[in-house]
């Protein structure tokens, strides 16, 4: 009976993807022309590089709900790890290379994250990768024991997990007297971007390591 | 057939995988890779499509970066409800797919 169910269920599965294949071989060409109406308006949105004027400008509505997204999933890690865990481990003492490995690294990955939010004006890089390799920098030191577990996150640490979302909802709010949301006024649109992917890339590296740092304090 | 249609094709298989995954596998953690699978898949399937006239469209590749970091944060949230679920009752399984293993007493 279970190896019935089974089959049939991996057999559904391979239909739905022979069916997904087949529509796609039988797709029409594209109705709009979204690659040239990004080019087009590429040099009023004050970055150089077409995916960072989609994510920040065109449609920067998806990015500022995203954050909002990410923060909702924290405050439910929290939320869950206030319960405590009844799987308590000793945790191991990290290794001296480990350890070593870690100090070097961390400083650079700040540096790295710095690089790729500058470079995402006008090259692939911005405010989520730069994030990414933040968060990346903060679970390196947690792995290696440089850094504590997240109990109870203090005052500063909340501020810098809101901010990203806060500094995008302020801008959001002033450019509305432009008449609509997040349409930034042409000559001041490169720093604005600037300046709300500086606030994203601290709040979305905090968010991300803080998804990790937050449940490893299980443990303890 | 262009690359674009080859990563498509790519995407459709890889969502039929991890939906055949989150439907067959018991164990929460699998649940989750499946599900991540899954959305790997359609993540292919937006930017195969969304380039496949030869012209690099940058629409679906913003809205795929953003789908992938709302991924990471769904998936952590899931695992902590896992984690909280292998707290209460001892199992990574959902009780109704515990119902056709052997009873559990406790």
């Amino acid at each position: 009976m279970k190896a019935w169910r089974t089959a049939l269920t991996a057999l559904l599965c391979a239909g739905l993807a022979l069916a997904l294949g087949a529509a796609m071989l039988a797709l029409p060409g594209f109705a709009v022309r979204l690659p040239g109406q990004v080019a087009a308006n590429l040099d009023d949105s004050g970055v150089a590089h077409p995916v960072t004027a989609v994510l920040l400008n065109f449609r920067g509505y998806d990015t500022l709900l995203e954050v909002a997204v990410l923060l909702l999933a924290l405050l439910g890690v929290f939320a869950l790890s206030l319960h405590g865990s009844g799987h308590a481990r000793p945790s191991a003492p990290a290794h001296p290379v480990l350890q070593t490995l870690a100090r070097l690294l961390a400083p650079l990955m700040v540096l790295v994250a710095g690089y790729l939010l500058w470079i995402g004006a006008h090259a692939p890089g911005g405010a989520f990768q730069a994030g990414a390799v933040l968060a990346a920098a903060g679970v390196l030191l947690r792995l290696a024991g440089l850094l504590p577990a997240w109990a109870q996150p203090g005052r500063l640490l909340r501020g810098g997990l809101a901010l990203g979302l806060l500094v995008f909802l302020a801008v959001a709010a002033a450019a509305l007297a432009q008449g609509s949301l997040l349409q930034y006024p042409l000559a001041y649109a490169g720093p604005l971007i600037l300046l709300v992917e500086a606030g994203l890339t601290l709040s979305i590296g905090l968010t991300l390591a803080g998804l990790y740092l937050a449940s490893a304090g299980w443990r303890q | 057939m262009s690359a674009a249609l080859l990563y498509a094709l790519t995407g459709a298989a890889l969502f039929a995988i991890g939906l055949a995954g989150l439907l067959l596998q018991p164990h929460l953690l699998r649940k989750i890779l499946a599900f991540n699978i899954l959305g790997s898949g359609v993540f292919l399937i937006l930017v195969g499509l969304g380039q496949r006239d030869g012209t690099i469209d940058p629409v679906p590749q913003a809205m795929v970066l953003t789908g992938i970091v709302v991924a990471i944060a769904a998936t952590a949230l899931a695992l902590a409800l896992a984690r909280q679920l292998l707290d209460l009752t001892g199992q990574m399984r959902l009780p109704e797919d515990r119902s056709d293993a052997e009873p559990v007493d406790d």
